[in-house]
């Protein structure tokens, strides 16, 4: 099932506020309801919950349904047992999610904003992600699922905005997933849930109402580390993740009225990442972009970029182009000059396939 | 007519005119001050400053609302002393702050102020009474509901609009907001976003203070909330290894942050409510939490029963956030003082006794025992884990404001009328703020790059390979 969908393509619709429709890709049967971001990781959550009864959610008001409503109705499904609040910190709560990974469970420990996993970066990437290795894979906790919200969100301000993925890009042992759409969200997170490997999943605050798609009912996989093309093209390759994704088609669009044919890629795991897809890519059309919006500095695309260099030197016909959140803070009142806007992206894309 | 001018400000004219009721018995020496605000240009709109040297008023000793409860200290006494001016800046300065917080709400909802916003009405006299112990050379760090905090140390109206609103004219240049409030030479350290975060800095503080050796405290304010975070207990283990005169004060307002919260009050239960902790949640999801099941909740808040009254946080009784609520006994081997925080001469008395304590022997915790009547911030109705009667019933029952209004009635300083008057020129003072900060402007958007680094590093404006652009910025 998962296979058939991957081979299909996608076309994500969603709703008019902020986004254009997006282009005719094949269009996939509609084996679903019209869902939206939150409901369909509720569905997730729900699926897992279900079919392994040492699940457990927990984390900072989610017993009442989650700041976002993405855990409502588990609490009365599951009971308290399973799905639980913990106090008000970040350590404590990963940190004993670990613990409870570390027993065979599966911990989906949520992270109200990713804002706040810094408090508990130390477990992650000493505790989490060291685990299997250090103990010569005698204990594990690969159960362990991170689900944070992440990402701009029009008025978030310092914090509750930014995009920490990169990170924990840098840890070995870590997985970093984050979907674009509910489809994508409702099948990766089933997945990382059930990978023997921690995992932290990001979900795009922006899209929790905004991304709205359909979602087949039942309990389905979407592989992970596989990067799926979107959109075919042949002047330029673009890639994101998450809601950059709605930006960069929506850049795409405006350069096929110029005639600049876009491939588009969504990443969907940052580490570790499909470079074979990203390369393929690349070789066919010998330019690179890549947008998110974390600041440029050290955000993934420096590795995506590097990383492509090595394997395609010779293929690539211009530098590769990053466009991405300026190396500030993020900012109170200036939140679109900081952001990777479509106009910054367009402009990167004409300038690199003029180059 | 007497008229007796008293210097309090600067900007100040005032005189003193005896009541206008001649059927009260005035038989102290003070009479009811009334005060102009000289026309300077710019308005700046500050708390009065109790006079407190000239001994030309009497002082009056008032009883606490109830008795200190000290963990591992003999707490102090009840019996406060203050003076007719004092309370009636006490009320001049709460009235101010609390017009301010409802103006911000209304800014709020026609979405001058953008982002986040968390109001701190109810909880005044924790601001002014801590001000009324301390001096400027003292140092105060709060979390991010520090609006009010912010003017008790000095900022003024139009500094306080301005930030709100992200203009200019604002005390961190309009490139805070609402919960990055500071001002420097006043000894406030802001308004910090991240739960918990502004206590281990507040030691940090009070540790410079002690190889400064000028009897200087750092007072380090912080929510029952992020009582559970595991920096705090770090921060206090160093604090009383090295006797840093760090005072850690817990506004318990028992709503962490807006989360489901269990009061236990004799023998009264509540049961649990949803609840947000912050803007962006209820800004989308405003629709549902109407949907969301109510569950009914009996409360009886009675005002003097508060030593029984613990947050419980997250749930019902099986469950709490907090194992133990007594937050003030949390220190441990760090002595502390339950103070009801509502009251603005027990919380002046408690900061009074806290310095002399921590200036000799180390650091001390205080729990505030307060209340908001706003929600977490402004996407969150307040409504929804608690009810309006009990709302109401704090109002009626433990209102700072009401409390000092009573007893410069009963003391015969001031007359009704008085109090009115000085309401509404608090008002005016407040609108004419707002007109000012509403015309400044935002900041220059060159501010984006300003103040990442010192000036001499440079700033890469754009990702754009073919278009990189270093400028050099402060």
């Amino acid at each position: 099932m998962a296979m058939a969908l991957r081979a299909l393509g996608r076309r994500i619709s969603h709703s008019d506020r902020f986004f254009s429709s997006l282009s005719e890709a094949a269009k996939p049967p509609s084996d679903g309801k019209l869902i939206n971001l939150f409901t369909a990781i509720n569905q997730a959550l729900h699926i897992a919950l279900d079919t392994d009864p040492r699940s457990y959610v927990f984390g900072e008001d989610v017993r009442f349904g989650g700041v976002f409503r993405c855990t409502t109705g588990l609490t009365d499904k599951f009971g308290r047992d399973r799905v639980f609040n913990t106090p008000l910190c970040e350590q404590g709560i990963i940190g004993f999610a670990i613990g409870l990974a570390a027993m065979g469970n599966r911990a989906i420990a949520e992270i109200q904003f990713a804002d706040y996993i810094y408090p508990a970066f130390d477990q992650i990437v000493n505790e989490a992600a060291k685990f299997r290795y250090r103990s010569g894979n005698e204990f594990n906790c690969g159960g362990l699922t991170v689900r944070s919200p992440y990402g701009a969100v029009g008025h978030g301000g310092h914090y509750h905005s930014q995009s920490p993925e990169s990170f924990f890009c840098h840890v070995p042992g870590l997985k970093v997933v984050i979907p674009r759409s509910p489809r994508q969200a409702k099948g990766l997170l089933l997945s990382c849930i059930r990978d023997p490997n921690p995992v932290i999943f990001f979900e795009p605050k922006l899209l929790y109402r905004l991304s709205v798609e359909e979602v087949p009912e039942d309990d389905y996989m979407l592989p992970l580390s596989e990067a799926e093309v979107i959109r075919q093209g042949s002047d330029i390759t673009l890639i994101g993740w998450g809601a950059q994704l709605s930006i960069l088609e929506q850049a795409c669009d405006a350069a096929a009225k110029e005639g600049i044919s876009c491939e588009l890629i969504d990443l969907k795991t940052l580490i570790p990442w499909d470079k074979e897809t990203v390369e393929s890519s690349v070789r066919k059309t010998g330019k690179l972009l890549i947008s998110h919006e974390a600041p440029v500095t050290g955000g993934f695309g420096a590795e995506i970029s590097a990383s492509i260099v090595e394997r395609c030197f010779l293929r690539l016909e211009a530098p590769i182009a990053r466009v991405c959140g300026l190396d500030t803070p993020f900012p109170l009142v200036y939140e679109q000059f900081y952001l990777p806007t479509m106009n910054k992206i367009l402009d990167a894309i004409k300038a690199t396939v003029k180059y | 007519m007497v008229t007796t001018p008293v210097l309090l400000l600067p900007t100040t004219i005032v005189t003193i005119r005896p009541f206008a009721d001649s059927s009260l018995h005035s038989s102290m020496a003070a009479s009811a001050v009334v005060r102009r605000l000289s026309s300077a240009p710019l308005r700046d709109h500050r708390l009065l400053r109790p006079f407190s040297s000239t001994g030309s008023e009497s002082t009056i000793t008032v009883e606490t609302s109830v008795p200190f409860t000290g963990h591992k200290i003999n707490p102090p006494s009840r019996s406060v002393e203050t003076t007719p001016v004092e309370l009636l800046s006490f009320f001049r300065d709460m009235s101010l702050m609390r017009r301010m917080e409802i103006a911000a709400d209304s800014l709020y909802k026609s979405k001058l102020i953008r982002g986040f916003c968390h109001l701190y009405d109810g909880q005044e006299s924790i601001a002014i009474g801590l001000e009324a112990a301390i001096t400027k050379k003292d140092a105060i760090i709060t979390a991010y509901r520090d609006h009010c905090i912010c003017l008790g140390r000095g900022g003024t109206l139009v500094e306080s609009f301005a930030e709100l609103m992200g203009r200019r004219a604002g005390c961190s240049k309009g490139k805070g907001g609402s919960m990055h409030f500071y001002k420097k030479e006043s000894g406030f350290f802001g308004g910090h976003g991240i739960v918990g975060a502004q206590v281990p800095l507040g030691c940090g503080l009070a540790f410079a203070q002690k190889y400064l050796k000028e009897g200087t405290v750092s007072f380090a304010l912080y929510g029952d909330g992020a009582a559970n975070q595991g920096q705090l207990f770090e921060a206090l283990n160093i604090s009383a290894l090295w006797d840093l005169p760090a005072i850690l004060v817990c506004e318990n307002n028992h709503c962490e942050q807006g989360r489901i919260q269990d009061l236990n009050i004799e023998g009264a239960k509540t049961s649990v409510g949803p609840c947000f902790t912050s803007e962006l949640h209820a800004n989308l999801y405003s629709n549902y939490y109407i949907k969301l099941k109510r569950l009914s909740i009996r409360i009886a808040f009675l005002s003097h029963s508060w030593h029984s009254s613990y947050a419980d946080g997250m749930g019902t009784a099986e469950w709490r956030s907090s194992k133990s609520p007594a937050y003030y006994k949390r220190g441990d081997y760090v002595p502390g003082l339950k103070v009801d925080g509502m009251d603005v001469l027990a919380v002046k008395q408690a900061s009074k006794f806290a310095k002399e304590y921590a200036l000799k022997n180390g650091p001390i915790i205080l729990e505030m025992d307060t209340y908001r009547y706003h929600g977490h911030s402004m996407s969150d109705p307040g409504s929804t884990y608690r009810t309006r009667d009990e709302i109401s019933g704090v109002r009626q029952e433990r209102d700072p404001i009401e409390r000092i209004r009573k007893l410069l009635l009963s003391h015969e300083i001031a007359t009704v009328s008085d109090l009115k008057d000085i309401e509404k020129e608090v008002r005016r003072e407040v609108e004419e703020a707002i007109a000012q900060a509403k015309e400044n402007l935002m900041p220059d958007p060159s501010e984006l790059f300003t103040n990442v680094y010192v000036k001499g590093f440079g700033v890469e404006v754009s990702g754009n390979a073919s278009d990189v652009v270093k400028n050099e910025f402060s």
